[in-house]
């Protein structure tokens, strides 16, 4: 099992723009930047550097399709990213586990009186 | 995607003691599961974690607010995302913890924010790796396990 490098996919995600191009790939399968610009309200310059990014997140990958290079979602980086935010997650459930351990438990002085 | 983790926990003590547990390096080292913990508890101050294994872990105090009756402690860090590096933009996430009365306990909090922000070449992402595989949170569990145990 081998964990993705998070920073690349939170980064692409956080363009609002880039999230509509990675729903509109995921809900409708593969396009191209020119059909993917016809329904956003962007140039198709624009998609074509929004996907850019996508492809170096591993989010999408690009694949030749006759005449045209058509874009399509691969969901294995944002399973990554969602199993790594689970694993720090529960690293800081751990963390809180312990404070709240050493927090409880009856002072020195206490121990020393029983 | 969110680009935080936020986690919370009920704690049995009161804030005050939550709060030195929090924030007392000879506590810290034993709730992060380091050999050892220094922290300078002001803002700007260094907070250096040192584990045998892993090296030295860098932080930065970014505020230091003691709880009172009247208001919540907060307690926050930029945590370098590698041993041995300083926290900077880039390189570094920010941890926010908080604390409030709840009851005769304490609300416990705490925020890990900006991981949309690190920007690591992918050749020297290693440990940033390492620290989140399950080696690593063994260490931590058997820390754990050790303080509830």
């Amino acid at each position: 099992m081998t964990l993705v490098d998070p920073g690349p996919v939170f980064a692409a995600l956080a363009d609002p723009t880039r999230r509509s191009v990675l729903t509109r790939l995921a809900a409708d399968g593969a396009a191209s930047a020119t059909a993917l610009a016809r329904e956003l309200p962007v140039t198709r310059q624009a998609v074509v550097q929004h996907l850019a990014v996508l492809d170096a997140a591993g989010l999408t990958r690009a694949h030749r399709h006759g005449r045209e290079v058509r874009h399509e979602v691969r969901p294995e980086a944002l399973t990554g990213a969602a199993r790594w935010m689970t694993t720090i997650a529960r690293q800081w459930d751990d963390r809180l586990s312990a404070i709240a351990a050493i927090a409880e438990e009856p002072r020195a002085d206490d121990a020393r009186s029983e | 995607m969110e680009d935080s983790i936020v986690r919370e926990t009920v704690v049995a003590a009161p804030v005050q003691r939550v709060w030195e547990v929090l924030t007392q390096a000879e506590y810290v080292g034993r709730w992060f599961g380091a050999d050892k913990a220094e922290i300078d508890l002001r803002p700007g101050g260094s907070f250096v974690m040192t584990w045998a294994e892993h090296g030295v872990g860098l932080a930065r105090v970014e505020r230091v607010e003691e709880p009172t009756p009247s208001s919540p402690g907060l307690f926050s860090f930029r945590w370098a995302v590698e041993p041995g590096l300083e926290p900077k933009p880039g390189e570094e996430t920010l941890v926010e913890f908080t604390l409030a009365e709840k009851g005769d306990g304490t609300l416990l909090r705490v925020v890990e924010s900006g991981f949309s922000k690190l920007d690591r070449p992918a050749e020297k992402q290693e440990w940033h790796r390492e620290r989140n595989v399950d080696g690593w949170r063994q260490v931590l569990e058997a820390v754990a396990g050790h303080f509830t145990g």
